[in-house]
């Protein structure tokens, strides 16, 4: 039988140091150039300017009367015009400071709802089917009870948030937890990990990746429920948000502020999808190894 | 019934009289230990070894304070042993400095403290200035590593009190290659000569028992049962050689009996 290869304690550390030059993955660093800008911007841009593009050729060709397809320079006028009186801006601040305030709360109420329905079998089996349910009923059905129990009030609107958000994000901590590899809590418990330690430490950084999944959505559900509730609850109690704003001009008949209504709700949703969300997940997503997707 | 703590001064590491696990209840119950009585003396280096199904890791969880006996004693002169896994099981989101800081921070070392000892055991483990490093930017071999440097610490400060601290691993370099795997066994021996852990080691690899332990331990399957010992610290080359053939057909023979049965 042969002796084992590495004997003395020096050549032990020089083989080791060469395997662990041998051995370590190498990691591409992608700088910044110009050319991957460019790859990264050219497609998007292109995409919208190929969609008003066909919108204006519509609009020329005369399809449809002026009152259901307005031309894109009248709704854009609509817009200017809004953001030179300053109205843009109030109705902006108006639904995108509720919104955040809903989510914010829903946060605080997801969480621990999620932890416990994860870590908790007999509450899981009580609430987790509801708890799926209700993310996929649409959080305007919500609306009319809510009016009926709060009025035409900002406790109406955060109702309607809440019952959007609170869902997506336990939900999102709940497939979270169930994801993590069984070995890490073992791990936490040989070490000696305290059951809260334990979520400290262990469960809540290892579910982080779909916990953040869950506040995505979480967030786009909490926007477009504040959108639902707006739209239905209109009154001067509640200041005229981008809902209220999209139902005025449809009282009006007035198309171009209808459209630009939709046009800054969606520019909110990319807007935080592209400064909060991407940025956040890329992050977690690197400092784990898991930059695949970007 | 339990897993105890005796304080007294103890003579050994563990010591498991009469160890029976069975998993399930009533007809459909397997049995996976039945009367498995073993102990392994302070800064000793005990291989545990067996074909698969035998119960090793059984064994090792029961020991660990992961499970609990159906019946039998097991007595421990540490609060809590550390545990090395096949995998790593690194954090994947710490470095590998966070990753051994871990250990020491559930047994509430403080911040300064905890960065001075983690930056030691790395340096054990030849890994000093890798700290920063996660474990995805590492090898197999060196997650390994950091693994062993985090049971460590949590094995160190087991033993404040003065008692002997053990080390139970689980096949921890069974995932690697050839050459890494011989590599780490030697760097094992050198932190455990250099420790005075004591060492249970599980492991389905004669030449690897052999090489590592003081002592051999060979467990039967289905039930799991010690079927025979052998002291193989310090042997000659020749004998070292003839071991592994005497082990080897004894593993062989316990491995046969099953297609019989």
């Amino acid at each position: 039988m042969p002796q084992p290869d590495v004997v003395d304690d020096e050549s032990v550390a020089a083989v080791e140091a060469g395997l662990d030059a041998l051995d370590t993955p190498t990691e591409r660093r992608r700088r910044f150039t110009w050319r991957r800008a460019a790859a990264v911007v050219a497609p998007p841009v292109l995409a919208i300017v190929l969609l008003i593009a066909v919108w204006q050729a519509l609009w020329a060709a005369a399809f449809w009367p002026e009152y259901q397809l307005p031309a894109p320079a009248a709704v854009w006028q609509v817009i200017t015009d809004n953001v030179q009186t300053g109205v843009a801006f109030d109705v902006l601040w108006n639904s995108v400071h509720r919104a955040v305030l809903g989510f914010a709360a829903g946060v605080l109420i997801g969480t621990p709802l999620g932890l416990i329905v994860a870590k908790v079998r007999i509450v899981r089996a009580a609430i987790g089917p509801l708890l799926s349910g209700l993310q996929s009923l649409p959080s305007v059905a919500w609306v009319p009870a809510a009016v009926l129990w709060f009025g035409v009030t900002p406790s109406t609107v955060y109702f309607v948030v809440l019952m959007g958000s609170v869902p997506s994000i336990a939900n999102g901590l709940v497939a979270g937890i169930d994801q993590i590899p069984p070995i890490l809590p073992r791990v936490g418990t040989v070490l000696g990990a305290s059951r809260l330690g334990s979520a400290r430490h262990i469960l809540l950084p290892a579910a982080l990746p779909g916990y953040l999944a869950g506040l995505k959505q979480g967030w786009a559900f909490s926007w477009r429920s504040l959108m639902a509730a707006e739209i239905i609850a209109v009154s001067p109690q509640l200041g005229k948000g981008l809902g209220a704003f999209l139902e005025e001009g449809r009282n009006l008949s007035d198309m171009p502020t209808v459209i630009a209504a939709i046009f800054l709700i969606l520019l909110v949703g990319i807007g935080i999808e592209l400064l909060v969300f991407r940025p956040l997940e890329r992050s977690v997503l690197r400092a784990r190894g898991l930059s695949g997707a970007f | 019934m339990t897993a105890t703590l005796e304080t007294s001064a103890m003579t050994t590491a563990v010591r498991l009289t009469g160890v029976h696990k069975s998993f399930g209840a009533g007809r459909g119950a397997v049995s996976a230990l039945e009367g498995v009585d073993l102990s392994v003396a302070p800064g000793e280096f005990v291989c545990l070894l067996g074909a698969s199904g035998c119960g090793k890791t059984t064994l090792l969880n029961l020991v660990a304070g992961l499970d609990r006996p159906t019946a039998g004693d097991i007595a421990l002169s540490t609060s809590r042993p550390a545990v090395m896994f096949q995998e790593a099981a690194l954090m994947p989101w710490l470095t590998a400095s966070r990753n051994v800081e871990l250990a020491l921070r559930f047994a509430g070392v403080r911040r300064t403290q905890r960065r001075e000892r983690a930056g030691e055991l790395l340096e054990l483990v030849r890994l000093g200035g890798l700290g920063d490093k996660r474990p995805h930017e590492l090898s197999g071999g060196m997650r390994q590593r950091v693994a062993l440097a985090r049971a460590l610490a949590s094995a160190v400060q087991g033993s404040q009190d003065g008692s002997p601290a053990l080390l139970l691993m689980d096949e921890p370099f069974s995932a690697l290659d050839a050459i890494t795997r011989d590599v780490l066994q030697g760097e094992l021996l050198r932190v455990w000569r250099s420790t005075n852990t004591a060492v249970l080691f599980v492991t389905h690899d004669v030449r690897e028992a052999v090489r590592l332990g003081q002592r051999v331990v060979l467990l039967s399957s289905r039930p799991g049962r010690v079927v025979r010992e052998w002291q193989v610290g310090d042997l000659e080359p020749s004998a070292e050689a003839a071991a592994i053939e005497e082990i080897n057909t004894s593993l062989r023979e316990v491995i046969s009996s099953h297609a019989a049965a």
